[in-house]
């Protein structure tokens, strides 16, 4: 009977990591709007790059990363818990696809002209959204918790490899997408400031997104303990 | 190894006699092969598109959506007065059973796709014999690769609520690198092309059989019941 006062508590503590990366996500506004300077060429429309890139950051490699990665262990171990963090860390995934898919294309219409190329980059995130939200939609269609933890941890699996393989697909026929300017070894082409701006903006998404992933699990466990008490408390009746 | 194999095969054997007997889902999905074939060669202006730009395309659209068709039975078949269950019971093992199921799958797509590819030919007169055989080996390397990820995903659509559509979702995503792979070689083929310049997608398309075919023979023993 303590799983549902603990997972109140954690739900809280999520919270207040949720409300402290919202506060640095603000932070990223006022910094990049204010204290950044603008761009040569791009001018203001570079702006959008500080919540773009991060996005992609924690949608692709983090949000995702955890998804396969307790995926598998999910597989090893049975344990639910790992099951039910996969699942959250797709959800908070899937919102931050949204944002890197909404931004993309508001940046891409300036920039190159067009909402939308057939890119390895824009292709591969597109994809990963489709993979998230199947992995969503499935979990939806499966009632049984065992099994709905089983089949969503093999889909986890499958679409952490597919996505390679679809950037490699398009990659072979061209790309257009701007290389990365921060993680390039050799020849560190941004700017100090804007470094900084791009580098804090990292860390916020990273911190708003552990927040997120926090309160969601909590939730998750919660709503899992109640139900269980529901049961336990209709067998009693019994 | 030897053991697994054969009863892979005893698996695949008893699908494709099942099949062979009613021939039901054969023939759908071969009629409905032709009629997308034919409704795609009025979906265009043959005056602005030529059948050869479309061709690949059009070949390709029809092999996957004739594929997913087929793929849908492998599983409902067992479904019914839980047959799986005495599949499940017997002495074969989880991976002969997933290795039976896809070869089934892949004798089925491929006796579509060798009886829809003339009428392909036919339709959007294209000359084939003269790139019959790389053109075989193509669609053989992009069946394998989606029948493969193909059977284990309707694995598991058939005990979720709506199962077709399901797999349709499930499986779609992972046709973009086989089918796209296979299309642009096929356009190649057809543009009569060095092999140089095909060489990078053929290398695409059997990494990508290599890992799935592996990867979900791992996996494939946890869509099923303990």
């Amino acid at each position: 009977m303590t799983a549902i006062p603990s997972a109140e508590r954690a739900l809280k503590r999520g919270g207040i990591l949720t409300a402290v990366g919202l506060l640095l996500v603000a932070g990223v506004y006022v910094r990049a709007l204010a204290f950044t300077p603008e761009e040569a060429t791009q001018g203001l429309a570079q702006k959008i790059f500080y919540i773009h890139a991060p996005s992609a950051w924690v949608a692709l490699y983090l949000a995702y990363g955890i998804v396969g990665i307790f995926s598998v262990l999910y597989l090893f171990l049975k344990d639910p818990r790992l099951d039910l963090l996969a699942a959250s860390s797709a959800e908070v995934g899937t919102v931050f696809t949204t944002v890197v898919l909404v931004t993309g294309p508001i940046w891409g219409k300036t920039i190159w002209g067009a909402w939308w190329t057939w890119d390895a980059r824009l292709t591969s995130t597109l994809f990963l959204y489709f993979i998230y939200l199947s992995y969503l939609v499935l979990r939806s269609a499966v009632d049984e918790p065992g099994r709905r933890a089983r089949y969503s941890a093999v889909l986890g699996i499958l679409g952490a490899l597919l996505v390679p393989f679809i950037h490699m697909t398009v990659y072979l026929f061209r790309t257009l997408h701007p290389m990365p300017v921060v993680l390039q070894p050799g020849r560190p082409r941004v700017p100090g400031p804007m470094l900084v701006t791009i580098l804090y903006a990292f860390f916020a998404f990273t911190v708003f997104y552990f927040g997120l992933l926090w309160r969601r699990y909590a939730w998750a466990r919660l709503r899992a303990a109640r139900a269980e008490r529901e049961a336990d408390g209709a067998d009693a009746s019994r | 190894m030897r053991s697994v194999l054969a009863e892979a095969w005893t698996i695949a054997a008893k699908d494709l006699l099942l099949e062979f007997r009613s021939r039901t889902a054969f023939l759908s999905a071969l009629v409905f092969t032709a009629l997308v074939l034919a409704i795609f060669n009025f979906a265009r202006d043959p005056t602005a598109v030529s059948a050869t730009d479309l061709a690949p395309s059009v070949l390709w659209i029809t092999f996957s959506f004739a594929g997913v068709l087929g793929l849908n039975r492998a599983f409902s078949l067992e479904k019914e007065n839980r047959a799986i269950d005495g599949l499940l019971l017997s002495p074969a093992s989880r991976t002969s059973l997933y290795l039976g199921k896809t070869l089934a799958n892949l004798v089925f797509v491929g006796a579509v796709e060798a009886i829809a590819l003339p009428l392909f030919a036919l339709f959007f007169n294209v000359p084939l014999l003269d790139v019959l055989g790389a053109l075989v080996l193509v669609i053989a390397l992009a069946t394998v690769g989606f029948v493969a990820v193909g059977t284990l995903m309707s694995s598991m659509a058939v005990n979720t609520r709506f199962g077709e559509m399901m797999l349709l979702v499930l499986v779609l995503p992972f046709l973009l690198t086989p089918v796209s792979t296979a299309a642009e070689i096929t356009a190649k083929l057809f543009a009569h092309r060095p092999f140089a310049e095909w060489a990078p997608w053929l290398k695409l398309l059997a990494a990508y059989d290599i890992t799935f075919v592996v990867l979900c023979t791992l996996v494939f023993e946890f869509t099923l019941e303990e």
